[in-house]
This record gives structure tokens, C-alpha cells and sequence, in this order.
């Protein structure tokens, strides 16, 4: 059904963001703006997107509908139509819902949090072009509308990692976002054009795409995939791309908090959902990502249990679950990955803000352990702070547990139990890291309490209306073993290619053992940290606080190697090489020239004599010429 | 009787006493006897030639070739004159101002 509230969905950010630029330029050139003028504009147009979405979806209950919209033709060569379309089918609206309304919320949390800052103007202009290009990606018709949208939050993240930009630090931070995410990028494009090249149709719309796939040749098709999952890798901050997501956290907390609940990360995920045609006919890259997938959420929960930057711990815990959406993915059960995008959202919004809230409280301090000496009272942040952490942890009968067991129930019955052993050893970990923080920012004996109190209601509320959806999002997908109606896999069935079916016996046991697992993680925590002495903090010493010195590894590797090689290229190929067999073409044309000039010299005779020599040529040419 | 080959001879050795006086002296009354030389070698040749073929031609050439030269004697004499006032020198060489004493 063609529909024009598709595009508002997209604009009304858009707009938004054109305004508050605007705005932000008169601010800054002629005379102050209020902050409430930013504000205003940067939390109404998320709301209207939200709204819209919601019209959309309540429309798809009443119907079997799907909308599209026609806005115009972009590119036009022979054949081939691309078409600027927008599509807003069942995983489209899912997605965009939480998109919108979790962004909204973390708009509604940016107002509180950058309140007195001077870029207030610019940070919701960046923050509501932040959202419009995820809505591009998300309700993208074709993957190179869906491109504009991938490489819109790579440039938004890569402002707004850097946006306090006087710290070299958050600018290199930026930087090296936007270099591994491009790195992904071109993995992408190279899918993008492999699938072209590979289904041969006249349109690149998704649903072309599908109607012709079974046409293309499997060999470009795996390679299509894997190319498009190396883009996949970029974005949502898988091994071995990763490395700039913990570096991200320099920027404000709420750019974390959208990254990491709504938009980037997610992308990822959305993209091989978006793709679930493609995918489903080549397992094996299927089961590749999976293996992938559970590698990164292994790999980054190790690492979280000794970092001590509070953000950083919850950067790895982002790469850490999204490993675990795309083990759903990549076995093909599409609609339990991105019900774990979904619930993830709400408690990963939450703990940034909740961290953030913390931050502030105590004059931008991050390292835990420092954090718990001068504790703060908290109370709001702290319950919910607690409700993201036992979410996270799998504890039933909170959000995290359901989206996080139907994944591991997932594995097990795909007979992947290397996946399943790593998935539940993961979760082990992350119940314990997560407990660690909390036990030691909230409940390890500290003799100094400050007396402070955040009480700015735009950075409570948001805190509040999330964590009702850490705790009851999991309802939305209660699995048939506990009595619900899996209506999340219901909505998104259409992706599905395959269904659980394990014995109710053998889901209760997954089920027990996971929760025994989390439970352990916990006491684990409980025992080393609640009564942790936190003046003689742990120390970042050893491989595991120093990240397996990766970014070591990539500098030396990757970067000093490369540097080495253009230095030589410039130096000896360049210079000598190439420079000298150029320059000594110049020098023979220049001396040469020079000898040819000393002939004009003006002197008479030497003109009479050459006028002769020439004549003579000539007279002999001739000569042989008419064989006289 | 002097054959046709002697005349030829002669006339290409005047010619070619001119063509080496005007290339290897520097003085510019000599290039100029020089290419008097020369006009009077041609000269000999079309009178030689006007003769053997009986046929008056080449002998009206050969006086438009002598009334030429007489008036371009007096176009080169004075241009040497002024060349001299200028220069105060009857020596070719002196005469490279076209290069703007790059090379000089």
C-alpha cells in the first residue's frame, strides 16, 4: 500500500536537524538562543517519527498490509531503474518503532545531560540526523538507499564521537570509528555490487532481489553474503572489527546510549535480517556469522570483567550481546536475534543513561573504583541501574533472560553446541561483570557519601519508562514452554526459515541451566565485590585489562606496516623511481634544447652556411627523388 | 673552340668562391664582393647556356641580373654605412643584436 507517512517518518528528524543547524549557526554568528528553542525542536521531531511509526504498526494489526512509497527515480541507465523508494514491511516497522521511540527517550535524556553545554545546538542537530539516517537504513526500499542510511551513521557517529573535539583524544576516538567502520563499508559496497553483478535483474529492490536470487550462481551469492557481513562486522562491532567501540564511549553519554540501543550497532544485525532471503540459501556463511557472533560476545565479555572505565564495560558488554544477535541470525532464526536487538535497546539505553546520570553526579568520573569512593545518592539511577543489570544478566522473569535463552535455545537445537557451550559460558561472565559493576559503583563499603542528588526529571523519566521495558519486554515474546504466544516471532515470521521445536522437557532444562549460570556469575560477583575494599582498586595490569593488546597488535600490524610502506613508496618508489626516470626525461628534453639554442646565435655566417648545408639536402633529395 | 663543360666550370667555381667568401669572411665589404661573385657566376652560366642554344633568353636575364645587382650595390652601400655608424665595425660577427647578447 502506498502510503506518504513513510517518508515523515524520515523527514520529520531530518527537518529537525535542518532547523536546529540553523538555529545553531544564528546562535553562534549573531545572538543567543535559548536552550529550550534546541530542545524543543530536537525532541518534537523524534516524537512525530515515533508517532507515525505507531499509526503505521496499530494499521498492520487491523490488516495484512505492507507499505511502500514511490518518491522518484534516482538512477536511470539502460535498463536498470533504481528506484528512491521507502518500505515499510513488518521487520521495518518493528525496527523503526524502537528506533524512534528508544531515541526519543535518549533525545528527551540529551536535554538534561547537556544542559549549560555550548554545542547544545549542534549535539541535537547531529542527534536528529543521527536518527534520520538509521530511518533511511531501516526503511530503505533497496540496498543503496539502505547504503545512504549505513554511511549517514557512520558520519554522525564519527561527529558525535569527536564532538568535544578541543580533546585530541575524542577526535582520534572519531577518527578510528570512521576508519574501521569504513573498512566494513567497503566490505559492503563490494556485497552490495557482487549481488548485482550476481541476480542480473533490471531493479535492486529488495524484493527483486529475492524473486531473482534463485537464478544467481551460489558461488557469487556466498561471496555476496560474506562481503555484505564484513560490512555487518563494521558496524555492529564484531571480531575482528571491534576496536572502535570501546574507544566511541569519549564521546557524551548519550551518543553511547544511541549507538549501542538504537541505531549503529543494530544496523548490523537489521542488514543480514534485511537479507534473510540471501542468507537462508547459504547456510554455511549463516553458520560462519554464528561462529563469529559467539567469538565477539566470548572474546568482549572476557575483556569487560577487568576493565574499570565504567562506559568501556559497557562497550564490551554492547559487542558482547550483539555477538549473541547475530548467533540468532546466522542460524537463520531471524526474528530471536532481533527480539534480542529489541530488548537489548531497553536496558542498554538505560544502563548508559544510568551511567551517564552517574558520570555527572560526580564531575565526569568513569573508573569505577573511584566512582565508589565518593558514591553518590542516587535512588532512581540506582533501582535502575539494577533493573539493566539483572536484565543483562538473564535473570528470568526480566526482558534479558527470554530474548537471550530463545537464542541459546536456538543453537542447541541447530546441534551447534559449541556455539550453545560458548553462548551459556558467555553468559556466565556477562552476570558476573555486570554484577561486578554494580557491586562495587553501588554496594562496596566506602566511607565517603556525597550528598548529591540528580533530580533534572528529564534524565529520571526516560531512566523510568525504560527500565518497565527491561522488565516487561520479554512478555512481548514469551516462549509456548511458559504459556505466551512468541507474538514477536509471529510478526516477524515472514523472515523465518526455521522454527524451534525442542521438546518442552529440553527447554526447561536450557532454561534452568542458563538461569543456574547467571545465578553463579552473580554469587561469584557478590563474593569477590560487595565487600570489596575499593581504595586499593584492582589493577590494569595483565592481558585481559590490556584487551589481549589488540590494539597493539592492529598498530603494529596493520597500521605501523602500512605506514612503512607508504613511507617507502614515497621515498624510494616515488623519489627515485619513478621521479628520477621522469626528471631525467625533462633533463635530456632541456639539455638537448640547449644545444639546439646555441644555434640562434646571430651570427650571419653561420646562418649562410646552414642556409647552404640545407639547400644542398634538399638538392640531393630531390635529386634521387626525380632520378636525374 | 672552349667547350660548354669549361664554362660550366668556371661559373660553379666563381659560384662556389662566393658562397665560401660569404660563409668564411667577416668583414662585410667582402661578403658583399662575395655575392657579387656569385650573381656573376649564374651570370656566366646563362650567357654560356643563351650561347649554345642560340636563343637570346637567358641573355636578357642575365642584364636584368647586372641591372639588379647594380642597384642593389647601392641599397647594400648605404645599409653598410649605417651599419658602420652604428657599430663602428665592418666585422659580421658584431652584428648579433637579434639575440639580445644571450649567447654573446
Amino acid at each position: 500500500m502506498n502510503t506518504p507517512l513513510l517518508v515523515w517518518i524520515i523527514l520529520a528528524p531530518l527537518i529537525g536537524s535542518l532547523l536546529n543547524t540553523g538555529f545553531y549557526f544564528y546562535h553562534v554568528k549573531k545572538q543567543k538562543i535559548s536552550e529550550v528553542i534546541f530542545a524543543l525542536i530536537g525532541t518534537i521531531t523524534p516524537l512525530i517519527s515515533f508517532l507515525i511509526t505507531l499509526c503505521l504498526f496499530l494499521q498492520m494489526q487491523d490488516e495484512e498490509v505492507v507499505f511502500t512509497q514511490d518518491l522518484f527515480t534516482w538512477i536511470s541507465i539502460g535498463n536498470l531503474n533504481i528506484e528512491m523508494r521507502l518500505l515499510g514491511d513488518n521487520l521495518a516497522i518493528f525496527m523503526s518503532m524502537f528506533v524512534t521511540f528508544i531515541g526519543w527517550l535518549i533525545h528527551i535524556y540529551a536535554i538534561g545531560y547537556m544542559k549549560g553545554d555550548d554545542g547544545f545546538g549542534k549535539f541535537f542537530a547531529y542527534f536528529n540526523l543521527f536518527l534520520a539516517s538509521m530511518l533511511i537504513l531501516v526503511l530503505a526500499d533497496n540496498p543503496i538507499i539502505l547504503f545512504i542510511g549505513w554511511e549517514g551513521v557512520g558520519l554522525c557517529s564519527y561527529l558525535l564521537i569527536a564532538f568535544y573535539y578541543q580533546d585530541k583524544d575524542n577526535v582520534l576516538a572519531g577518527n578510528k570509528a570512521f576508519i574501521a567502520n569504513r573498512v566494513g563499508d567497503f566490505g559492503f559496497l563490494l556485497g552490495v555490487v557482487t549481488l548485482f553483478f550476481a541476480i542480473d535483474a533490471n531493479s535492486l529492490s529488495f524484493s527483486t532481489i529475492e524473486a531473482n536470487i534463485s537464478n544467481a550462481p551460489t558461488e557469487l551469492l556466498i561471496l555476496s553474503g560474506f562481503l555484505l557481513f564484513v560490512g555487518a562486522m563494521g558496524k555492529s562491532a564484531q571480531i575482528p572489527l571491534y576496536v572502535w567501540l570501546p574507544d566511541a564511549m569519549a564521546g557524551p553519554t548519550p551518543i553511547s546510549a544511541l549507538i549501542h540501543a538504537a541505531t549503529m550497532v543494530t544496523a548490523g544485525v537489521y542488514m543480514v535480517s534485511r537479507f534473510h532471503f540471501l542468507y537462508s540459501g547459504i547456510e554455511d556463511i549463516g553458520t560462519f556469522i554464528a561462529y563469529i557472533g559467539a567469538f565477539s560476545a566470548l572474546f568482549a565479555a572476557i575483556i569487560a570483567t577487568r576493565q574499570q572505565d565504567i562506559k568501556k564495560i559497557l562497550a564490551y558488554s554492547t559487542m558482547s550481546q550483539l555477538g549473541y544477535m547475530f548467533i540468532g541470525v546466522g542460524l537463520g532464526f531471524y526474528s530471536t536475534g532481533l527480539f534480542h536487538v529489541f530488548t537489548h535497546a531497553f536496558f542498554k539505553a538505560m544502563l548508559f543513561m544510568g551511567a551517564g546520570g552517574i558520570i555527572i553526579a560526580l564531575h565526569h568520573e568513569q573508573n569505577i573504583f573511584k566512582i565508589a569512593q565518593h558514591r553518590a545518592q542516587l535512588p532512581i539511577i540506582h533501582f535502575t541501574f539494577l533493573v539493566g543489570v539483572i536484565a543483562i544478566s538473564g535473570i528470568p522473569p526480566f526482558s534479558g533472560f527470554f530474548s537471550k535463552d530463545a537464542i541459546l535455545a536456538a543453537a542447541f537445537q541447530n546441534g551447534e553446541y559449541l556455539i550453545w557451550a560458548i553462548g551459556i559460558f558467555t553468559a556466565f561472565l556477562t552476570a558476573f561483570y555486570m554484577f561486578r559493576l554494580y557491586f562495587v559503583v553501588f554496594v562496596a563499603p566506602t566511607k565517603h557519601v556525597a550528598q548529591y542528588t540528580y533530580t533534572s526529571k528529564t534524565i529520571t523519566i526516560p531512566l523510568l519508562i525504560l527500565s518497565i521495558g527491561a522488565i516487561a519486554a520479554g512478555f512481548l515474546n514469551l516462549p509456548e514452554v511458559l504459556g505466551g504466544e512468541t507474538r514477536v516471532d509471529t510478526w516477524l515470521s515472514q523472515l523465518n526459515s526455521h522454527k524451534l521445536h525442542l521438546s518442552h522437557s529440553t527447554e526447561y532444562i536450557l532454561m534452568i541451566i542458563s538461569v543456574v549460570v547467571a545465578l553463579a556469575g552473580i554469587l561469584v560477583a557478590y563474593k569477590k565485590y560487595a565487600k570489596f575494599d575499593v581504595y586499593k582498586p584492582e589493577s590494569d595490569e595483565g592481558i585481559i585489562a590490556n584487551k589481549f593488546y589488540v590494539d597493539e597488535f592492529y598498530d603494529k600490524v596493520l597500521v605501523q606496516t602500512s605506514k612503512k610502506l607508504s613511507t617507502f613508496i614515497d621515498k624510494v618508489v616515488d623519489e627515485k623511481i619513478i621521479d628520477g626516470f621522469i626528471m631525467s626525461i625533462c633533463d635530456g628534453f632541456i639539455s638537448f634544447g640547449k644545444k639546439v639554442a646555441m644555434i640562434q646565435n646571430a651570427n650571419v655566417r653561420f646562418y649562410a652556411a646552414f642556409m647552404l648545408v640545407g639547400m644542398c639536402c634538399i638538392f640531393i633529395y630531390l635529386y634521387n627523388l626525380l632520378g636525374l | 673552340m672552349i667547350s660548354l663543360t669549361s664554362y660550366a666550370f668556371v661559373s660553379m667555381i666563381l659560384f662556389s668562391i662566393g658562397v665560401i667568401g660569404v660563409i668564411a669572411r667577416r668583414n662585410i665589404f667582402v661578403i658583399y664582393m662575395s655575392i657579387e661573385l656569385m650573381l656573376n657566376g649564374i651570370t656566366l652560366f646563362f650567357v654560356t647556356f643563351a650561347r649554345y642554344h642560340f636563343n637570346l633568353d637567358a641573355q636578357i636575364i642575365s642584364i636584368l641580373v647586372i641591372a639588379i645587382a647594380a642597384a642593389e650595390a647601392a641599397i647594400f652601400l648605404s645599409v653598410i654605412i649605417l651599419l658602420f655608424r652604428s657599430k663602428k665595425s665592418l666585422d659580421t660577427d658584431v652584428f648579433n643584436t637579434l639575440t639580445q647578447g644571450e649567447n654573446s
